[in-house]
Protein backbone atom coordinates (compact mmCIF):
# COMPACT_ATOMS: atom_id res chain seq x y z
CA UNK A 1 0.00 0.00 0.00
CA UNK A 2 1.27 3.68 -0.57
CA UNK A 3 1.83 5.39 2.74
CA UNK A 4 2.76 9.04 2.92
CA UNK A 5 5.43 8.71 5.58
CA UNK A 6 8.63 6.81 5.10
CA UNK A 7 9.85 7.31 8.29
CA UNK A 8 8.82 8.28 11.62
CA UNK A 9 9.67 11.69 11.37
CA UNK A 10 6.96 13.79 12.89
CA UNK A 11 4.23 15.83 10.94
CA UNK A 12 4.90 19.19 10.80
CA UNK A 13 2.53 22.16 11.93
CA UNK A 14 0.61 24.08 9.67
CA UNK A 15 -1.15 27.35 10.46
CA UNK A 16 -4.42 27.00 11.50
CA UNK A 17 -5.84 29.77 9.14
CA UNK A 18 -8.20 32.36 9.29
CA UNK A 19 -11.27 30.02 8.87
CA UNK A 20 -10.83 27.78 11.94
CA UNK A 21 -13.88 29.42 13.50
CA UNK A 22 -16.56 26.66 12.20
CA UNK A 23 -15.18 24.17 12.50
CA UNK A 24 -13.47 24.28 16.15
CA UNK A 25 -15.22 27.04 17.49
CA UNK A 26 -18.39 27.47 16.62
CA UNK A 27 -20.23 28.85 19.52
CA UNK A 28 -23.34 28.42 17.93
CA UNK A 29 -22.70 30.74 14.83
CA UNK A 30 -22.02 27.89 12.47
CA UNK A 31 -23.93 24.79 11.93
CA UNK A 32 -21.92 22.36 13.79
CA UNK A 33 -21.72 21.21 17.17
CA UNK A 34 -19.16 22.69 19.81
CA UNK A 35 -17.17 19.91 21.09
CA UNK A 36 -15.58 22.48 23.79
CA UNK A 37 -16.48 25.75 24.94
CA UNK A 38 -14.61 28.37 26.74
CA UNK A 39 -15.47 27.10 30.36
CA UNK A 40 -13.74 23.86 32.19
CA UNK A 41 -16.66 23.95 34.47
CA UNK A 42 -18.82 21.02 35.41
CA UNK A 43 -21.69 20.68 37.74
CA UNK A 44 -19.58 18.51 40.41
CA UNK A 45 -15.90 20.74 39.97
CA UNK A 46 -15.06 22.29 43.44
CA UNK A 47 -12.07 24.47 43.95
CA UNK A 48 -12.27 28.74 43.60
CA UNK A 49 -14.12 29.48 40.16
CA UNK A 50 -12.96 32.13 38.31
CA UNK A 51 -12.50 34.18 35.33
CA UNK A 52 -9.15 34.66 33.51
CA UNK A 53 -9.82 37.05 30.57
CA UNK A 54 -7.69 39.64 28.30
CA UNK A 55 -6.99 40.65 25.18
CA UNK A 56 -4.21 39.43 22.27
CA UNK A 57 -2.27 42.14 20.09
CA UNK A 58 0.52 41.64 17.67
CA UNK A 59 3.75 43.38 17.06
CA UNK A 60 2.14 46.66 15.89
CA UNK A 61 -0.33 46.52 19.22
CA UNK A 62 -2.73 45.81 16.60
CA UNK A 63 -5.26 43.74 18.63
CA UNK A 64 -5.47 39.93 16.97
CA UNK A 65 -9.27 39.06 16.42
CA UNK A 66 -8.59 35.54 14.99
CA UNK A 67 -6.35 33.67 17.40
CA UNK A 68 -7.91 30.15 19.10
CA UNK A 69 -6.62 29.84 22.62
CA UNK A 70 -6.08 26.59 24.27
CA UNK A 71 -5.58 26.14 27.90
CA UNK A 72 -4.86 22.63 29.92
CA UNK A 73 -4.75 22.46 33.61
CA UNK A 74 -4.68 20.21 37.17
CA UNK A 75 -8.15 20.26 39.21
CA UNK A 76 -8.46 22.68 42.23
CA UNK A 77 -6.20 19.29 43.96
CA UNK A 78 -3.66 19.76 41.33
CA UNK A 79 -4.44 16.39 39.63
CA UNK A 80 -5.20 16.12 35.89
CA UNK A 81 -7.69 14.52 34.27
CA UNK A 82 -5.77 12.39 32.32
CA UNK A 83 -5.34 8.52 32.66
CA UNK A 84 -1.19 9.43 32.74
CA UNK A 85 -1.88 10.82 35.81
CA UNK A 86 -0.66 7.72 38.20
CA UNK A 87 -2.22 10.43 40.94
CA UNK A 88 -5.56 11.05 39.59
CA UNK A 89 -8.62 10.14 41.48
CA UNK A 90 -11.77 9.98 39.08
CA UNK A 91 -14.01 12.12 41.34
CA UNK A 92 -15.33 14.84 39.51
CA UNK A 93 -16.40 15.21 35.96
CA UNK A 94 -13.49 18.33 35.47
CA UNK A 95 -11.55 18.17 32.52
CA UNK A 96 -9.25 20.66 32.84
CA UNK A 97 -9.67 21.62 28.85
CA UNK A 98 -10.83 25.01 27.59
CA UNK A 99 -10.97 26.41 23.92
CA UNK A 100 -12.04 29.61 22.85
CA UNK A 101 -11.37 32.01 19.79
CA UNK A 102 -10.51 36.04 20.59
CA UNK A 103 -13.34 38.15 19.36
CA UNK A 104 -12.82 41.17 17.12
CA UNK A 105 -11.60 43.31 19.33
CA UNK A 106 -9.13 40.75 20.28
CA UNK A 107 -10.44 39.53 23.71
CA UNK A 108 -10.82 36.20 25.23
CA UNK A 109 -12.09 34.58 28.32
CA UNK A 110 -11.87 31.73 30.30
CA UNK A 111 -14.12 30.41 32.85
CA UNK A 112 -12.47 27.63 35.16
CA UNK A 113 -11.40 26.93 38.54
CA UNK A 114 -7.81 27.86 40.15
CA UNK A 115 -5.49 24.76 39.85
CA UNK A 116 -3.77 23.49 42.69
CA UNK A 117 -0.31 22.34 42.73
CA UNK A 118 1.52 20.50 40.45
CA UNK A 119 5.00 19.02 41.73
CA UNK A 120 7.79 19.53 39.04
CA UNK A 121 9.96 16.32 37.98
CA UNK A 122 12.32 16.77 41.43
CA UNK A 123 9.36 16.63 43.46
CA UNK A 124 9.32 20.37 43.78
CA UNK A 125 5.67 22.16 43.74
CA UNK A 126 5.31 24.53 40.92
CA UNK A 127 2.75 27.39 41.97
CA UNK A 128 -0.98 27.32 40.74
CA UNK A 129 -0.44 27.59 36.40
CA UNK A 130 -2.76 26.77 33.59
CA UNK A 131 -0.82 25.96 30.22
CA UNK A 132 -1.93 28.04 27.22
CA UNK A 133 -1.43 27.27 23.39
CA UNK A 134 -1.91 30.10 21.11
CA UNK A 135 -2.84 29.40 17.76
CA UNK A 136 -3.42 31.56 14.82
CA UNK A 137 -3.05 32.81 11.01
CA UNK A 138 0.17 33.68 10.67
CA UNK A 139 1.19 31.35 13.23
CA UNK A 140 2.94 28.44 11.76
CA UNK A 141 3.11 26.64 14.80
CA UNK A 142 1.27 27.28 17.82
CA UNK A 143 2.85 28.92 20.78
CA UNK A 144 3.15 27.69 24.62
CA UNK A 145 3.12 29.91 27.45
CA UNK A 146 1.63 29.37 31.05
CA UNK A 147 -0.97 31.90 33.06
CA UNK A 148 0.08 32.14 36.80
CA UNK A 149 -2.04 33.78 39.24
CA UNK A 150 -0.87 37.26 40.88
CA UNK A 151 -1.87 36.48 44.72
CA UNK A 152 0.24 32.98 44.99
CA UNK A 153 2.85 33.71 47.21
CA UNK A 154 4.31 29.96 45.63
CA UNK A 155 5.09 32.27 42.22
CA UNK A 156 8.39 33.22 44.10
CA UNK A 157 9.55 29.84 44.40
CA UNK A 158 8.35 28.18 41.21
CA UNK A 159 11.13 26.44 39.21
CA UNK A 160 9.38 27.79 35.50
CA UNK A 161 8.95 31.02 36.57
CA UNK A 162 12.43 31.33 37.71
CA UNK A 163 14.18 30.18 33.82
CA UNK A 164 12.34 33.58 33.08
CA UNK A 165 14.07 36.71 33.29
CA UNK A 166 12.48 38.95 36.16
CA UNK A 167 11.91 41.48 34.12
CA UNK A 168 9.46 39.38 32.07
CA UNK A 169 7.54 37.26 34.53
CA UNK A 170 5.10 39.45 34.57
CA UNK A 171 3.94 38.41 31.26
CA UNK A 172 2.57 35.51 32.66
CA UNK A 173 0.59 36.65 35.84
CA UNK A 174 -2.60 37.18 35.24
CA UNK A 175 -3.61 39.68 37.75
CA UNK A 176 -6.61 39.70 40.37
CA UNK A 177 -8.70 42.57 39.50
CA UNK A 178 -9.80 44.03 43.18
CA UNK A 179 -12.80 42.47 44.49
CA UNK A 180 -13.58 40.05 41.96
CA UNK A 181 -12.74 35.84 40.50
CA UNK A 182 -11.48 38.04 37.31
CA UNK A 183 -7.76 37.41 36.63
CA UNK A 184 -6.54 39.85 33.55
CA UNK A 185 -3.71 38.52 31.03
CA UNK A 186 -3.05 40.08 28.02
CA UNK A 187 -0.69 38.34 25.62
CA UNK A 188 1.78 40.46 23.08
CA UNK A 189 2.68 37.49 20.54
CA UNK A 190 5.97 40.67 19.52
CA UNK A 191 7.44 43.28 20.48
CA UNK A 192 7.62 45.15 23.58
CA UNK A 193 6.84 43.30 26.69
CA UNK A 194 6.44 40.21 24.38
CA UNK A 195 4.52 37.09 26.52
CA UNK A 196 7.02 34.45 27.79
CA UNK A 197 6.60 31.21 25.23
CA UNK A 198 8.62 28.17 26.22
CA UNK A 199 10.62 25.48 23.89
CA UNK A 200 8.44 22.24 24.97
CA UNK B 1 3.55 3.41 28.91
CA UNK B 2 5.32 6.27 29.99
CA UNK B 3 6.28 8.59 26.96
CA UNK B 4 8.80 11.36 26.61
CA UNK B 5 8.90 14.15 23.99
CA UNK B 6 12.41 15.15 22.58
CA UNK B 7 12.80 18.69 21.69
CA UNK B 8 14.87 18.37 19.14
CA UNK B 9 11.67 16.48 17.28
CA UNK B 10 9.97 20.21 16.86
CA UNK B 11 12.98 20.76 14.21
CA UNK B 12 10.58 19.19 11.68
CA UNK B 13 8.59 22.24 12.39
CA UNK B 14 8.41 25.58 9.86
CA UNK B 15 10.18 28.21 12.22
CA UNK B 16 7.72 30.96 13.53
CA UNK B 17 8.94 33.61 11.37
CA UNK B 18 8.74 32.84 7.82
CA UNK B 19 8.78 36.42 6.03
CA UNK B 20 7.28 34.54 2.77
CA UNK B 21 4.52 34.48 4.40
CA UNK B 22 3.60 37.69 5.12
CA UNK B 23 1.18 36.67 8.52
CA UNK B 24 3.78 35.73 10.23
CA UNK B 25 6.24 39.48 10.15
CA UNK B 26 3.74 40.68 12.54
CA UNK B 27 2.40 37.12 14.42
CA UNK B 28 5.94 35.53 15.08
CA UNK B 29 7.99 36.24 18.65
CA UNK B 30 11.39 38.14 18.44
CA UNK B 31 12.52 36.62 21.71
CA UNK B 32 14.17 32.91 21.70
CA UNK B 33 11.26 30.68 23.33
CA UNK B 34 12.57 29.72 26.75
CA UNK B 35 13.61 25.87 27.20
CA UNK B 36 12.04 24.12 30.26
CA UNK B 37 11.61 20.23 31.29
CA UNK B 38 8.69 19.09 31.04
CA UNK B 39 6.68 18.61 34.25
CA UNK B 40 3.43 16.54 34.78
CA UNK B 41 1.94 19.85 33.41
CA UNK B 42 3.46 19.02 29.68
CA UNK B 43 3.62 15.51 30.27
CA UNK B 44 -0.34 15.17 30.79
CA UNK B 45 -3.34 16.04 28.20
CA UNK B 46 -6.98 16.15 27.60
CA UNK B 47 -8.65 12.80 26.97
CA UNK B 48 -11.68 13.30 24.85
CA UNK B 49 -13.06 10.21 22.99
CA UNK B 50 -16.10 8.78 21.25
CA UNK B 51 -18.50 10.54 23.90
CA UNK B 52 -17.53 13.68 21.81
CA UNK B 53 -19.18 12.70 18.95
CA UNK B 54 -22.27 12.95 17.43
CA UNK B 55 -23.52 10.67 14.59
CA UNK B 56 -22.17 11.86 10.83
CA UNK B 57 -19.73 13.99 12.44
CA UNK B 58 -16.72 11.81 10.30
CA UNK B 59 -18.79 11.91 7.16
CA UNK B 60 -18.89 15.43 5.61
CA UNK B 61 -20.99 14.47 2.75
CA UNK B 62 -24.16 13.36 4.74
CA UNK B 63 -24.70 16.33 6.93
CA UNK B 64 -27.29 17.87 5.21
CA UNK B 65 -30.46 16.89 3.19
CA UNK B 66 -29.12 17.07 0.23
CA UNK B 67 -25.35 15.52 -1.22
CA UNK B 68 -22.54 17.88 -1.59
CA UNK B 69 -20.87 19.17 -5.06
CA UNK B 70 -17.77 17.96 -5.56
CA UNK B 71 -14.89 15.04 -6.17
CA UNK B 72 -16.25 12.55 -3.05
CA UNK B 73 -12.79 11.05 -1.21
CA UNK B 74 -12.07 8.80 1.27
CA UNK B 75 -9.55 10.13 3.81
CA UNK B 76 -7.67 7.60 6.42
CA UNK B 77 -4.79 6.34 8.21
CA UNK B 78 -3.33 6.13 11.35
CA UNK B 79 -2.24 8.74 13.47
CA UNK B 80 0.87 7.36 15.42
CA UNK B 81 4.11 8.14 17.34
CA UNK B 82 8.11 8.46 16.98
CA UNK B 83 8.74 5.12 17.53
CA UNK B 84 5.73 3.85 14.86
CA UNK B 85 2.79 2.74 17.62
CA UNK B 86 -0.55 3.53 16.68
CA UNK B 87 -2.21 6.34 19.20
CA UNK B 88 -5.74 4.92 20.25
CA UNK B 89 -8.49 7.26 20.95
CA UNK B 90 -7.29 10.70 19.56
CA UNK B 91 -9.88 13.03 18.61
CA UNK B 92 -8.54 14.43 15.23
CA UNK B 93 -10.96 17.58 13.88
CA UNK B 94 -10.48 18.72 10.66
CA UNK B 95 -12.38 21.64 8.14
CA UNK B 96 -12.21 22.51 4.87
CA UNK B 97 -13.36 24.36 1.92
CA UNK B 98 -16.15 23.19 -0.23
CA UNK B 99 -15.17 21.88 -4.07
CA UNK B 100 -14.76 25.75 -5.10
CA UNK B 101 -12.60 26.28 -2.79
CA UNK B 102 -15.08 28.60 -0.58
CA UNK B 103 -15.28 28.49 3.29
CA UNK B 104 -18.59 28.95 4.70
CA UNK B 105 -16.62 31.34 7.05
CA UNK B 106 -17.78 34.57 6.56
CA UNK B 107 -14.92 36.66 6.30
CA UNK B 108 -13.92 34.30 2.79
CA UNK B 109 -16.05 36.58 0.22
CA UNK B 110 -13.71 35.29 -2.20
CA UNK B 111 -16.35 34.87 -5.67
CA UNK B 112 -17.20 30.72 -5.39
CA UNK B 113 -20.36 29.75 -4.57
CA UNK B 114 -21.16 28.26 -1.47
CA UNK B 115 -22.55 24.76 -0.58
CA UNK B 116 -25.72 24.62 1.04
CA UNK B 117 -25.17 20.89 1.19
CA UNK B 118 -21.95 21.32 3.05
CA UNK B 119 -19.97 22.79 6.02
CA UNK B 120 -16.86 21.56 5.98
CA UNK B 121 -16.45 20.56 9.50
CA UNK B 122 -15.60 17.10 10.73
CA UNK B 123 -14.72 15.11 13.99
CA UNK B 124 -13.30 11.45 14.70
CA UNK B 125 -12.01 9.69 17.31
CA UNK B 126 -8.85 7.36 16.47
CA UNK B 127 -9.54 3.30 17.02
CA UNK B 128 -7.80 1.44 19.49
CA UNK B 129 -4.57 0.92 16.14
CA UNK B 130 -4.63 4.56 16.29
CA UNK B 131 -6.36 4.47 12.54
CA UNK B 132 -8.92 7.28 11.37
CA UNK B 133 -11.63 7.26 8.39
CA UNK B 134 -13.91 10.59 7.16
CA UNK B 135 -15.72 10.60 4.11
CA UNK B 136 -15.83 14.17 2.75
CA UNK B 137 -15.41 16.32 -0.73
CA UNK B 138 -12.37 17.46 -2.34
CA UNK B 139 -11.88 21.23 -1.10
CA UNK B 140 -10.56 22.88 -4.29
CA UNK B 141 -7.51 25.26 -4.50
CA UNK B 142 -8.49 29.24 -3.68
CA UNK B 143 -6.72 32.52 -4.14
CA UNK B 144 -5.18 34.95 -1.14
CA UNK B 145 -3.97 38.09 -0.35
CA UNK B 146 -0.19 36.97 0.34
CA UNK B 147 1.33 38.08 -2.93
CA UNK B 148 0.42 38.68 -6.50
CA UNK B 149 -1.98 35.60 -8.00
CA UNK B 150 -1.67 34.17 -4.65
CA UNK B 151 -3.55 30.41 -4.87
CA UNK B 152 -3.45 28.19 -2.01
CA UNK B 153 -2.86 24.62 -2.91
CA UNK B 154 -6.13 22.24 -2.11
CA UNK B 155 -5.99 20.95 1.69
CA UNK B 156 -7.76 19.70 4.92
CA UNK B 157 -7.46 21.49 8.00
CA UNK B 158 -6.35 18.78 10.93
CA UNK B 159 -6.04 19.21 14.34
CA UNK B 160 -4.96 16.23 16.62
CA UNK B 161 -4.74 15.94 20.56
CA UNK B 162 -2.13 12.55 21.18
CA UNK B 163 -0.91 11.70 24.35
CA UNK B 164 -0.31 14.79 25.87
CA UNK B 165 -0.77 18.78 25.51
CA UNK B 166 2.84 19.33 23.51
CA UNK B 167 2.02 16.66 21.19
CA UNK B 168 -0.90 18.89 20.11
CA UNK B 169 -1.11 19.56 16.09
CA UNK B 170 -2.48 21.26 13.88
CA UNK B 171 -1.80 20.89 10.32
CA UNK B 172 -2.85 20.52 6.92
CA UNK B 173 -3.14 17.41 4.76
CA UNK B 174 -1.93 18.03 0.84
CA UNK B 175 -3.11 15.90 -2.55
CA UNK B 176 -0.13 14.55 -4.58
CA UNK B 177 1.56 16.47 -7.15
CA UNK B 178 -0.11 19.81 -6.67
CA UNK B 179 1.04 22.00 -9.02
CA UNK B 180 1.04 24.66 -6.23
CA UNK B 181 3.34 22.83 -4.06
CA UNK B 182 6.38 25.58 -5.44
CA UNK B 183 4.38 28.81 -5.06
CA UNK B 184 2.82 27.96 -1.72
CA UNK B 185 4.79 30.14 1.79
CA UNK B 186 2.82 28.20 3.90
CA UNK B 187 4.13 24.81 2.40
CA UNK B 188 7.05 26.16 1.91
CA UNK B 189 7.74 27.36 5.72
CA UNK B 190 8.81 23.97 6.71
CA UNK B 191 12.58 24.10 5.77
CA UNK B 192 12.87 19.92 5.76
CA UNK B 193 11.81 18.30 2.29
CA UNK B 194 11.30 15.06 4.41
CA UNK B 195 9.08 16.54 6.36
CA UNK B 196 6.82 18.53 3.37
CA UNK B 197 6.37 15.03 2.07
CA UNK B 198 4.54 13.97 5.28
CA UNK B 199 2.36 16.59 4.66
CA UNK B 200 1.24 15.02 0.88
CA UNK B 201 -1.16 12.50 1.56
CA UNK B 202 -0.97 9.31 -0.84
CA UNK B 203 -3.11 7.95 -3.64
CA UNK B 204 -4.64 5.06 -2.19
CA UNK B 205 -6.20 2.91 -4.77
CA UNK B 206 -6.43 -0.54 -2.69
CA UNK B 207 -8.79 1.15 -0.71
CA UNK B 208 -10.38 3.30 -3.21
CA UNK B 209 -14.39 2.53 -3.45
CA UNK B 210 -15.55 1.45 -6.96
CA UNK B 211 -18.11 3.28 -8.51
CA UNK B 212 -18.19 5.46 -5.12
CA UNK B 213 -15.08 7.15 -3.78
CA UNK B 214 -11.45 7.87 -4.71
CA UNK B 215 -9.08 7.19 -1.24
CA UNK B 216 -6.27 9.01 0.20
CA UNK B 217 -3.98 7.81 2.85
CA UNK B 218 -2.66 10.00 5.13
CA UNK B 219 -0.78 9.03 8.62
CA UNK B 220 -0.29 11.13 11.09
CA UNK B 221 3.01 11.28 13.22
CA UNK B 222 3.06 12.66 16.74
CA UNK B 223 5.49 13.52 19.02
CA UNK B 224 6.44 10.72 21.49
CA UNK B 225 8.60 7.92 22.38
CA UNK B 226 8.42 4.88 24.94
CA UNK B 227 10.37 6.09 27.85
CA UNK B 228 11.60 2.76 28.63
CA UNK B 229 13.89 0.98 26.03
CA UNK B 230 12.90 -2.22 24.78
CA UNK B 231 13.70 -5.04 26.27
CA UNK B 232 16.76 -7.46 24.95
CA UNK B 233 15.42 -11.12 24.65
Amino acid sequence: MQDNVKDNGITPSQTVGPFFKYGLTPTGEYAWNDAFTSSTLTPDVTGDRVRIEGRVFDGDGVVVPDVMLEIWQADAQGRFADPQDKRALPNASFRGFARCGTDKDGNYAFETIKPGVVPDPDGKPQAPHILLAVFGRGMLRHLYTRIYFSDEAGNAADPVLALVPADRRATLTAVREAGKAVYRLDLRLQGDNETVFFDV
Amino acid sequence: MTFIYPVDSNKAHPLPLSPEYKSSIKRAPNKPLIPMRHTLSELTGPVYGHETLREGDSDLTTQHTGEPIGERIIVHGHVRDEDGRGVPNSLVEIWQANSCGRYVHVRDQHPAPLDPNFTGAGRTVSDASGYYRFVTIKPGAYPWGNHHNAWRPAHIHLSVFGHSFVTRLVTQMYFPNDPLFPFDPIFNSVPDEKARARMVSAFDLENTQPEWALCYRFDIVLRGKNATPMENH
